[in-house]
């Protein structure tokens, strides 16, 4: 299975959403991993990946996180 | 209490808190409407500091103090404290002083903006209708790759700033230095206005404190929560401001500081088109930038300095708004508040048309 990746990092909010947003559109499905640096940008990406009908978790990475979003 | 903070709950927590708490500071002392109002109490601090001279708005309001080192605190608490900064500053700087201007424009940012309603102000209708339009004009540059670029991570000390100097500004505060010329200032103090008119100090700054721990923890946001809900049709902070309206609107009615009308409001004019048009400017500049007035104080306590430098934007800007006679006042727009009110349009469009990174 593709793995696309989205690098969020350094990218304040709303901004690795809508970058989440563009990738999902076009997918049916498949597994989507969103670097993030922040808190906050993990939970918005988290949360708006599971609106959207994926199975969203995260790990830790040195400098922030990797969200993992699957459908 | 931290789990529901954090919860789907939290924003909605936060705002009842927060709406409450606004409403409790006007009834000891805060101007009318004007329990929290982030533009109007950096403006207030212009003028203490001199940067502007309108004798009547000028105090140091320990509420804003208290947003940073509460969330400064509260990130530090939680591991949530990351220094970053660069991205592109001076044009945070630009969008944060015509934010100002808008919301002088109108007398209020966001926040005031609900508090006016909750408290009557039927002339916040047209600021918020404003908001509304600027949040979503900034949404199609957001979707047309509208970024002001990637921040960086920044040493640890670079998130000291923000805090140390809320610290310098409660000193100020208290101290309250008197060497200047003819025995006045350097800080400057209203003895009549709206400048004149606040809860006492310790309550003010236990008010900002704990708004800015809840702020932090929720990520109430004013603007964002608008954005969101248009841009995403996400409730999550939406949920934020509409308990903040109704818990403010009860603890107004409890208190009998609820006055319905158009006329006579605290610190508010009746020219709605130059409220909508203002409220346009701030939320455009504010969508620009990421969040409302109240949320880059939070964040530049987490240690983003870009945020940060937003905050000097509207301080700078608030201090032009008086000079220059752009801001409103109860009797109407000042005398050059609509040649400004347009001119950051144009620039608000500039930039948003201008930045794009295309990332695919």
């Amino acid at each position: 299975m593709e793995t696309k990746t989205v690098d969020a990092r350094g990218f304040s909010c709303p901004q690795p959403v809508v970058m989440t947003k563009k990738v999902l559109d076009k997918l049916s499905g498949g597994r989507v991993e969103v670097l993030v640096d922040t808190v906050t940008s993990r939970e918005n990406v988290l949360r708006f990946g599971r609106n959207a009908g994926w199975k969203g978790d995260f790990e830790e990475t040195e400098n922030g996180f990797k969200v993992v979003l699957e459908k | 209490m931290n789990r529901v903070l954090m919860s789907k709950y939290g924003p909605a927590l936060a705002g009842a808190i927060i709406g409450v708490v606004a409403a409790l500071l006007v009834k000891l002392g805060n101007p009318g409407n004007m329990g929290v109002c982030v533009a109007c109490f950096t403006r207030d601090i212009a003028g203490a500091l001199g940067l502007h001279r309108a004798g009547i708005v000028q105090y140091l309001r320990p509420e804003l103090a208290g947003f940073i080192i509460g969330s400064f605190g509260s990130a530090l608490i939680y591991r949530e404290y990351k220094p970053r900064g660069g991205s592109s500053p001076m044009i945070r700087f630009g969008l944060g002083f015509f934010a100002m201007i808008g919301g002088l424009v109108f007398l209020g940012c966001p926040w005031r903006a609900y508090l006016r309603l909750a408290g009557g102000d039927f002339n916040a209708i047209a600021g918020i209708a404003g908001l509304a339009v600027g949040v979503s004009i900034g949404i199609m540059f957001l979707y047309r790759g509208f970024s002001l670029g990637a921040a960086r991570q920044n040493p640890k000390a670079a998130g000291y700033f923000m805090p140390l100097l809320a610290i310098g500004l409660l000193a100020l505060l208290v101290i309250k230095p008197l060497f200047g010329p003819e025995g006045t200032g350097p800080i400057f103090f209203s003895d009549k206005g709206p400048g004149s008119m606040h809860a006492p100090l310790i309550i003010s700054l236990a008010a900002g404190l704990l708004v800015g721990w809840l702020a932090q923890r929720s990520r109430f946001c004013t603007v964002g929560a608008i954005r969101d809900l248009i841009m995403l049709k996400d409730t999550h902070l939406f949920k934020g401001i509409i308990s903040f309206i109704i818990a403010a609107f009860v603890t107004n009615m409890v208190l009998g500081q609820f006055k319905p009308g158009f006329e006579g409001q605290p610190i508010a004019h009746t020219m709605q088109i130059w409220n909508f048009l203002g409220m346009v400017l701030s939320g455009l500049a504010f969508t620009l930038a990421g969040g409302c007035p109240g949320r880059m104080f939070i964040m530049s306590g987490e240690g983003d300095s870009d945020a940060g430098v937003f905050i000097m934007g509207m301080l700078v800007g608030a201090a032009f708004a008086h000079n220059f006679s752009l801001a409103s006042s109860g009797a109407g727009v000042g005398a050059y508040g609509i040649p400004a009110t347009i001119i950051g349009l144009i620039f608000c469009f500039a930039v948003g048309s201008l930045f794009m990174n295309r990332v695919e």
